[in-house]
């Protein structure tokens, strides 16, 4: 047999058909004209033959041997058209749904193509040009502009805006200078890199992104392996059914017909192609959602419970209000600055920062420094004794609290806030409040989250009451739970399970991934680049950003609709075919344009998930 | 127990999944399969005692799946 490409057989098919079809109609040759339709449908029927031997080798049967059977049997009953119109539309079907499903993945395709191809790098003070397979950990990789950056690494020389979309889905470029890490795959955008490579080829986090698309992409969904199971049953009652009808009624035509419409392939389809096109657009935006089952879950999420440091939090304490009593407030800043130079405390850090944005100086170290634990400390400075620290600190030296900073004081802390007293050795000084700021996007997701049909938002921390609280209001959470034992978060979530529906766990991954692992369904935030939280969580938001939830639950509703469309679509269909069938409605040709119709449909349904964007998405 | 996995060329059809899973199932120590339909790959788990690791590979492009590569 000569080889035909698949496309060019469909228009030898098409075009004989249409031929034999004027030559009947117009010119009236019915002889001729069923010669071209017989030969239209061993041209067509042919690859469809040879496919159906090929599975029956191995004891298979599948559609294309149903279909292979009813043409023959068209054809020696004399239904010359509809054996033609049969093989053509099976042909013509399949050569449109490849084309269409190639749509549905192109998501996953376009990330695969992201993938870097060259790595420079300098080996013995030479540049030399590799595949990034062959760069070994621990080499010096030059990165020039417009070129991907081939792997994981910190920055050694250089300066540069690098376009970091093809991990975080985030296409605001960033700099990056020495120290910084950067990432495989994303796109140096101006400047120039050398770069220490810390992870070299599989291990990076692109590639493994890439292998977790990959394998998420055919992890089923639980209505899926329903669908299988139904459709395992249904192709050998039809065929049953057929036997059964021929025998009894000897109608030859409607035997046939029924093994066309045997293969429920829309019902079969219908859920795969939904999810690969709601993974596809994920990862496209920084969203890795391991498989169809997790899809369906976080599409139905009651109830999301959020950890509190690092997720609704930045995760690092800052500077929230200074209180100056004697002197300027820069001044107060300036001095408490100098006294905390090399402490090691969070708090310490946090005021050093804000001095140093404030007054853009570096500080000289103190005379003499001191650290109390559980008070704070002591240091000499300018002639001075300043004292940084706690109600007891003042206590044990002796400095009077009166009763407006005692008040004020207590108003600060019942905020969440961690009061820090300064003072000399006769007076306080000033306060300053220290919190761990809550990220500017909390609200708005709490609020979105809401709006997809979340029952209930909460928060599970380790923290104290009165932080939790304070930033349960804030928000504005549901509810809280605090001062918990990892033990006790997986508890509540099974609680809270109980009582409402599926329960979404979200942290940064680090800190919380046994949580993240036993809940019902973990997220982790800002997972690019943590081995720990992309291993552990179910999806994972790679940037930092929380906003993305939002992004991801509203992709999985869609996902779950799209899905549900598709199966009561496909189920009305093969009910109407069947029924169309047992009255006689349908017939060959006919059953199998409804066949092949509804398969493109779902797929084209399947297709516009690609184009899910956020409501109300800020850009 | 040992691992492959086959890409094939795109896969289109439903009725493949069943049909290569059926086939290759039926090798003789062959203990599983997976054939991932967006990705196009068969994954097959073996035992030693196949013969002739390359049947596996001959079985699908026997009933008519071109095998791209295999790892």
């Amino acid at each position: 047999m000569l080889r035909i490409s698949k496309s060019q057989r469909v228009w030898i098919t098409g075009l004989l058909i249409v031929a034999s079809f004027v030559l009947k109609k117009v010119i009236l040759a019915p002889g001729i004209s069923d010669i071209l339709m017989i030969a239209a449908a061993f041209v067509a029927g042919y690859p469809i033959a040879l496919n159906a031997i090929r599975a029956l080798r191995y004891k298979i049967v599948g559609i294309d041997a149903l279909v292979t059977l009813a043409v023959i049997g068209a054809l020696l009953i004399g239904e010359y058209w509809e054996a033609a119109a049969v093989t053509f539309l099976f042909m013509f079907g399949n050569y449109l749904e490849s084309k269409t499903l190639e749509k549905t993945r192109s998501a996953i395709k376009a990330l695969l193509e992201l993938a870097p191809d060259i790595a420079r790098v300098e080996r013995n003070g030479e540049e030399i040009q590799l595949t990034p397979d062959e760069v070994i950990q621990g080499d010096i990789v030059i990165v020039k502009p417009g070129e991907k950056i081939p792997v994981d690494g910190t920055v050694r020389e250089g300066n540069a805006y690098v376009n970091q979309a093809a991990i975080t889905g985030e296409s605001m470029p960033l700099n990056k200078e020495k120290g910084d890490g950067v990432f495989s795959g994303t796109v140096l955008e101006s400047g120039y890199l050398k770069i220490q490579a810390d992870k070299v080829g599989e291990d990076t986090t692109f590639s493994r992104i890439l292998q977790m698309v990959e394998e998420a992409q055919d992890k089923k969904a639980k209505t899926q392996k329903f669908l299988e199971v139904f459709s395992r049953y249904y192709t050998p009652a039809i065929i049953a059914l057929a036997a059964a009808v021929l025998i009894i009624t000897r109608d030859v035509r409607l035997s046939l017909t029924l093994l066309v419409i045997a293969c429920p392939g829309a019902l079969v389809i219908s859920t795969p192609v939904s999810i690969v096109a709601g993974i596809g657009n994920g990862a496209r935006h920084g969203v890795l959602i391991k498989g169809g089952e997790i899809i369906e879950k976080l599409g139905t999420a009651k109830v999301v419970a959020f950890d509190k440091t690092g997720t609704l939090t930045e995760g690092r304490p800052a500077v929230t209000n200074v209180k100056a009593l004697e002197i300027s407030e820069d001044e107060l800043l300036r001095l408490t600055a100098r006294a905390e130079m090399y402490s090691e405390h969070p708090l310490a850090r946090a005021i050093l920062l804000e001095a140093n944005s404030r007054l853009g100086e570096s500080f000289t170290a103190p005379e003499e420094a001191e650290i109390i634990t559980g008070q704070g400390l002591k240091a000499k400075l300018e002639d001075k004794t300043i004292l940084v620290g706690n109600r007891k600190l003042m206590r044990e030296n002796g400095i009077p609290l009166s009763k407006d900073i005692e008040e004020y004081l207590k108003s600060e802390e019942s905020e969440g806030q961690t009061a820090v007293i300064v003072s000399d050795l006769e007076k306080v000084l000033g306060i300053i409040s220290i919190a761990d700021i809550i990220r500017k996007d909390a609200e708005k997701l709490v609020k979105s989250l809401k709006a997809l049909g979340v029952k209930k938002v909460i928060m599970l921390t380790g923290d104290n009451k009165r932080a939790a609280a304070a930033i349960a209001k804030k928000v504005g959470l549901d509810d809280y739970y605090a001062e918990l034992l990892p033990e006790d978060k997986v508890a509540i979530l099974k609680e809270v399970q109980n009582r409402y529906g599926t329960a979404v766990m979200v942290g940064d991954g680090v800190n919380d991934a046994p949580a993240l692992a036993s809940a019902d369904l973990g997220i982790a935030v800002g997972g690019a680049g943590t081995d720990v939280a992309m291993e552990t969580a179910d999806v994972v938001l790679m940037s930092n950003e929380i906003k993305k939830l939002s992004y991801a639950m509203g992709l999985s509703r869609a996902t779950v609709i799209n899905m549900k469309q598709n199966i009561y679509f496909a189920i009305i269909v093969v009910g109407l075919l069947l029924a169309g069938v047992m009255a006689k409605f349908v017939f060959l040709s006919s059953g199998m344009l409804i066949h092949e119709l509804s398969v493109l449909a779902v797929i084209v349904n399947a297709v516009r998930l690609l184009g899910y964007k956020e409501k109300n998405a800020e850009t | 127990m040992l691992l492959k996995t086959y890409q094939l060329e795109t896969l289109t059809c439903p009725g493949c999944v069943m049909k290569i899973e059926g086939a290759v199932k039926k090798i003789k120590g062959v203990t599983d399969v997976q054939v991932l339909f967006n990705a196009s790959k068969v994954k097959v788990t073996f035992d030693e005692s196949i013969e002739n690791s390359n049947e596996i590979g001959e079985t699908i492009s026997k009933l008519g799946f071109e095998v791209l590569g295999e790892k």
